[in-house]
Parts: structure tokens; C-alpha cells; sequence
């Protein structure tokens, strides 16, 4: 951190430095230091209510709190962008309750809090990602006994995953999971990477970031420590591949980009925009200071 | 196009205004006191101090008061409250043999030591809209002191005096297995993570905690065949008792205060016991203040849950111990069912892209197999 680093200001009264208790946060540091040393394995925890409903993110803002410091820079995304409702409350809560900074650019966070999307803007070293996870169990779908999981993943019995991914092939030419695509972390536990677009799994391989994930309801931490490897599954036949679309952002001209649909009037008219704001803009920005990009790619599709 | 993103901070900011101007309704209208919600409202105070798991009858009604009467909003703000709290103590355990009874019945016996006294309840009424709580002000006719004890029994019978429970009595003819004190720690729900299979105290708790709709519902179901354990209402019995801890420093147990209970205990279907005799089982309910509807459901449960203890087949929703434990927790589940209503454009854009390939391929292959 630079010595200009603007150090936290005040908290909310009557309430502890990001709203847990230090004795809450120890028992969740364990936790994290437990799922960092096992990349993938879910580790349970003392999930606490947290004054926002479960299932809004609860898990990962008890993470946040467990790991956030007076000098750090937090990013809040929720669908990759920063101004999206959950993602405005959750930053104000933590405005409310740490007086950290916040920031919406990618690379000048610390801990970036994230629901569904992993940044576009590859992540750094001294960066830390956390996931807000509603399901953490991969095999939670297929078997709804969390003795029998817990079991299957001890014994790395996961034969029935991929029976089910063959069964998508079988039945419709392609594995029809499209988001929280299962993953094999650290060549040892199948992890359910968040609800986060196919599109993104491949950021988390051997990704110089921390990730880490948290799930309140389920009271469920996990980790992928920097530089592990986490695979999508495939088979030989069917590799894993990612999302991609045939349109550009029509704001930035991406077209490498994750993008959202908007719909334009009740005829049909839809145009893509990137689902990270943050990218977006900074696109933007670096055309508007070199005019030599080309924006012919822009307009509006039917 | 990104007005309708952007503008997320003001809205929020508005609704919340809208929010507290729907909460305090027509300004005509004199605002209600908490005061007033924990003296009249008592059975909704009862209700969320027992799902949001702290005695303190001004914050409950505290609670209902913030949340315009939306009881499970009210057990969430009460538990994100609690969770902010000290620990000092355990608290000894309660003795319900020495409860101050309010009201005390028992469906298995018509006489009994210490009576059947009815209290205050909504049994046997009438439910006809009484209009006269339509007017304004103090009505004729409601006796506000003086009012009987509702004893069934001709005799008085003191109500001060300890009032034996109907399961010990039962328990000397050994026609009922005992509860027997395991000697260990209980668990504590709100500081560990559920385990599945979980003990009895963990799930008791649970239980506690649980949404009263979805336990009535589930121990309504196993009256109707799915979980059968042929229940009797053995004792209800509600009133006061006292609360004591036992600060190392001390060596002796002190009392704090007061609260009101509410507890029930069935007696069930009878199996072989292990010894070769045949004996009656039992399941427990517990709630804060006056909630039979909630004990009694609780206590359903507990035996439905109590399955593999005897050898019955886990046939039925109220016979799954983790089914039954992972979804009654309504501050869990109203959480994450309203997480819907939270953006899943990412996630919906997934499924449009894959959706929308499949349908290509579909097309493009049936026109291969037209040339």
C-alpha cells in the first residue's frame, strides 16, 4: 500500500469495525485458512445472520468482513457491474461499517466482492476475490443428502457428475449447464465455482489472485489459493468451451467480452452490452484518448 | 439504455422512504406504540421472540412495529440483532415441574394433580367477528381484573404450588421411555454449523427456531398417514419460571428473572424397547410465551425425527431429519427464495446463449436432412 493511502474513516457507532465481532471473524479466519490449505474442499462454519437477508450475498460479506482492513480498497460487483442494487447496498453497508474506500475500477481494489462474474481485467497478486455462493456443493442437484455428498466427495466418488454431463450430451448435443460449471480444483475436489457464466471459469485457473467463497446460508467456506489449477469438466471428445456471441458491446465495440442483453422496444430489437461496467467504461475511455479505434462495429441488432 | 442500471443508489434511497411512509399509514390515524403491540399484539410478540430466539418482549414488539406486522421480517430483524450480542451464561436448566401455571391441560387424563386449568385461550370461542371491537375506546363487557382461574376441577387448587408433570407420572409405571440427561454440552446452533445426523439438542433447537407455519404443516402430515406416531397431547402447560445461572466465581446457581413458556409433551405410539418391554415414546415442544400452536407442532416433529431410534422406516418429509432441519428456518428460507428477486441477467444470458445454439443446430440439421 502507498503512504498517500487514505486511512479509514469513521464507523458506524456502536458497532465493531465490519459489523462482526473479533471473535466471529477469528472463527471465520480459521475457516478460511483451513479451505486455503485444502484448494476446493468446503469447509464448515459459524455461519451468523448478518442483517441482510441470506441468500443476498451473507456468505460473502462475512468473508469480506472476516478479511477487510482499514487500508483496504473494496470493489462491490453483482452481475459484473458496480451500480447494481444488491452491489450498491452491499458497498454502503461497508462504507456504513468500515470506512474503507471504495473503487470502482478493477485493478485498484484490494477485495473485490463479486456475485456472478469473475472481472474482466485480469486479476493481480495482492488481489483478493470473493464469491458470494448460494449452493456450495457441486453434487448438491443430483443428490440432496449432505451426509451422502459429503461422503462421495471423501471418497472422490464423482462419477456421477459426469454422468450427468454425458446425459446433457446425450440428450441435446451439448452440456447444458451454462453457469456455476462444475470444476476439478487442485487435481483433487469438485467445486461449484459460483453461479458465474462458463465464460469465466477458465479466469480462475491458475489465477495469481486469492479466490475465495462464501456461503451464509449453507454455512460453507471454500478457497482456490493463487496459482491452482481448476478445470472445467469435459471430455476428450466435448472440451470445455466458454460462451461466445456473434454481436459486439454497443458501447465499447468488445467482442470479447461477456455480454448482456437489453431489450430495446416490444419488436424485438435487442442490443449487447458488456456485463462489466467497470471494463466497459475503461474501454471507453482508452478510445476516446486514441481515436484511431474503430466504433464501426457498433449498432443494433435485430 | 443504462439510466434504468444506473440509478440504483437513489432508488434504493426512495423506496426506503416509500417504505417508512407506507409503515406509518394515514397520519389521521394515531401512530401505534410499541407499548401497545407487546400488551395487545402478544401473540405476535410471543411468536417472534421464540423463531427469532431472544426473550425481550420490547424488541419483539419493537420489531413488529418496523416491519408494519410482517412477522417473518420481524423474526429476521430480532435474529440479525441477537446476533450482535455477548454471551454470558448458559442458563441452568429450566425446571417446567416448578412453572407459576397459567394453563395446564392434559388430553390423556380427565383429573389429575395440580387440574386442568384452561387460562386464556382461543379454545372453544366462538370465531364470530365480534364487532364491538370495532368502537373506539374501553368495552363493556371485558373484565380486566378479577377474572377467574378457568380451573375444570370444582376444587381450587392452588396454583402456586409445584404442578408434577403427566410424563413422570407415567414414567414411574415405566409405561414411557424416560428422557435421560446425556451429561454433555448442548450444542449451539447459532455458533456451529449443522451436522447431519444431528443430536437431539441441536435439533431441538432447530425445531425452536423453526417457521410455525411449515412445522405445523409437517406434523399436520404425519397425522394424516405420512410418518404416523399416534400422538396424545400428554400435558400442555404454560406460565412462568425462573431463569438461573452459575457463575464459576460463585459455585451456586443465581436467579436473573422470569419468562413466560410454553411447553408441550406428547405421548406416542408405543414400540419394544430394547430391554423386551413395551413402553409409550414422547416428543417435546418449547416455545416462548403462548405458542401451543408452535409446541405442539414441535413436539410432532421431534418424534416423527426420533424415527431411527426405534427402528421405523423414514418413510414421510417429517421423518427426514436433514430435509425437515435444513428448510424450517424461515429467516433461511424467505432469504433465499427472495434472492430471486436480485438480477441473474449473467445467468439467464448463460442459459439464452445455450438455448438459442441448441435451436441453430436443431434447425440447421433438419435442413441437412431435407437435401
Amino acid at each position: 500500500m502507498s503512504d498517500q493511502t487514505v486511512h479509514a474513516s469513521k464507523v458506524r457507532d456502536g458497532y465493531n469495525f465490519a459489523y462482526l465481532d473479533e471473535q466471529t471473524k477469528r472463527m471465520i479466519r480459521r475457516a478460511l485458512l483451513k479451505a486455503v490449505a485444502i484448494p476446493g474442499y468446503q469447509v464448515p462454519f459459524g455461519g451468523r445472520e448478518m442483517p441482510m437477508p441470506y441468500g443476498w450475498g451473507t456468505g460473502g460479506m462475512q468473508v469480506t468482513a472476516a478479511v477487510i482492513g482499514e487500508q483496504d480498497v473494496l470493489k462491490v460487483i453483482d452481475q459484473g457491474a458496480d451500480d447494481t442494487t444488491n452491489a450498491v447496498s452491499i458497498r454502503a453497508f461497508f462504507t456504513d461499517l468500515t470506512g474503507v474506500e471504495t473503487t470502482e475500477k478493477t485493478e485498484e481494489a484490494s477485495i473485490i466482492q463479486t456475485r456472478h462474474r469473475i472481472p474482466e481485467k485480469p486479476l493481480k497478486e495482492d488481489q483478493i476475490l470473493i464469491y458470494q455462493v448460494p449452493i456450495p456443493d457441486p453434487l448438491r442437484f443430483i443428490e440432496p443428502s449432505e451426509v451422502e455428498t459429503r461422503k462421495m466427495h471423501a471418497l472422490e466418488d464423482y462419477g456421477v457428475m459426469h454422468i450427468k454431463l454425458y446425459e446433457d450430451i446425450a440428450q441435446y448435443g451439448h452440456i447444458s449447464t451454462a453457469y456455476a460449471y462444475p470444476v476439478l480444483v487442485n487435481n483433487r475436489y469438485v467445486m461449484d465455482p459460483s453461479p458465474i457464466p462458463k465464460f469465466d471459469n477458465p479466469k480462475m485457473d491458475r489465477s495469481p489472485a486469492l479466490q475465495l467463497f462464501g456461503a451464509g446460508r449453507e454455512k460453507r467456506i471454500y478457497a482456490v489459493p493463487p496459482y491452482t489449477d481448476v478445470k472445467s469438466l469435459d471430455f476428450d471428445d466435448y472440451p470445455f468451451e466458454v460462451q461466445t456471441w456473434e454481436e459486439h458491446c454497443v458501447i465499447c465495440g468488445s467482442s470479447n467480452s461477456f455480454l448482456d442483453e437489453v431489450i430495446l422496444d416490444d419488436q424485438g430489437h435487442r442490443s449487447f452490452i458488456c456485463s462489466d461496467t467497470d471494463y466497459c467504461r475503461g474501454r471507453v475511455e482508452s478510445q476516446a484518448e486514441s481515436p484511431v479505434a474503430s466504433n464501426s462495429d457498433r449498432g443494433v441488432d435485430k | 439504455m443504462y439510466v434504468a442500471v444506473k440509478g440504483g443508489e437513489k432508488a434504493i434511497r426512495n423506496a426506503h422512504d416509500l417504505l417508512a411512509k407506507r409503515r406509518r399509514g394515514d397520519t389521521q390515524h394515531a401512530e401505534v406504540t410499541v407499548p401497545q403491540i407487546e400488551q395487545q399484539l402478544s401473540f405476535a410478540v410471543d411468536r417472534v421472540m421464540t423463531e427469532g430466539s431472544v426473550y425481550d418482549r420490547e424488541l419483539a414488539a419493537l420489531a413488529i412495529k418496523q416491519s408494519a406486522g410482517d412477522l417473518v421480517e420481524a423474526i429476521f430483524l430480532l435474529r440479525a440483532y441477537r446476533t450482535t450480542l455477548s454471551r454470558f451464561y448458559t442458563s441452568e436448566p429450566l425446571d417446567t415441574a416448578n412453572m407459576r401455571v397459567d394453563r395446564r391441560i392434559s388430553a390423556t387424563y380427565k383429573d389429575l394433580p395440580g387440574g386442568q386449568v384452561l387460562g386464556s385461550t382461543f379454545d372453544y370461542t366462538h370465531r364470530l367477528l365480534d364487532f364491538k371491537l370495532l368502537a373506539e375506546g374501553e368495552v363493556e363487557g371485558v373484565e380486566v381484573s378479577g377474572v377467574g382461574t378457568a380451573q375444570l376441577s370444582s376444587d381450587e387448587i392452588s396454583l402456586s404450588e409445584p404442578v408434577p408433570h403427566v410424563m413422570d407420572l407415567l414414567e414411574q409405571e415405566n409405561l414411557i421411555v424416560t428422557e435421560t440427561d446425556q451429561q454433555k454440552t448442548p450444542s449451539d446452533i447459532t455458533q456451529d454449523p449443522p451436522t447431519y445426523p444431528s443430536n437431539r439438542s441441536a435439533r431441538l433447537q432447530s425445531l425452536v427456531r423453526g417457521d410455525e407455519g411449515f412445522l405445523l404443516a409437517l406434523g399436520y402430515s404425519t397425522q394424516r398417514g405420512y410418518g404416523r406416531n399416534h400422538p396424545f397431547a400428554g400435558e400442555i402447560r404454560i406460565g412462568e419460571v425462573d431463569v438461573s445461572i452459575l457463575p464459576d466465581e460463585l459455585g451456586f446457581a443465581v436467579d436473573i428473572g422470569t419468562i413466560e413458556i410454553s411447553e408441550c409433551e406428547m405421548v406416542n405410539g408405543f414400540t419394544r424397547q430394547s430391554d423386551g418391554e413395551v413402553r409409550f415414546t414422547r416428543g417435546y415442544g418449547l416455545g416462548f410465551g403462548q405458542s401451543e400452536r408452535k409446541t405442539m407442532s414441535m413436539a410432532l416433529l421431534d418424534r416423527a425425527l426420533q424415527a431411527d431410534d426405534y427402528d421405523e422406516e423414514r418413510s414421510s418429509p417429517a421423518q427426514q431429519e436433514e430435509f425437515v432441519l435444513s428448510h424450517c428456518d424461515n429467516v433461511e428460507a424467505a432469504g433465499f427464495v427472495s434472492h430471486l428477486k436480485l438480477p441473474h441477467y449473467v445467468d439467464f444470458q448463460s442459459e439464452l446463449e445455450l438455448l438459442r445454439r441448441l435451436r441453430k443446430e436443431s434447425q440447421s440439421n433438419d435442413c441437412e436432412g431435407e437435401v
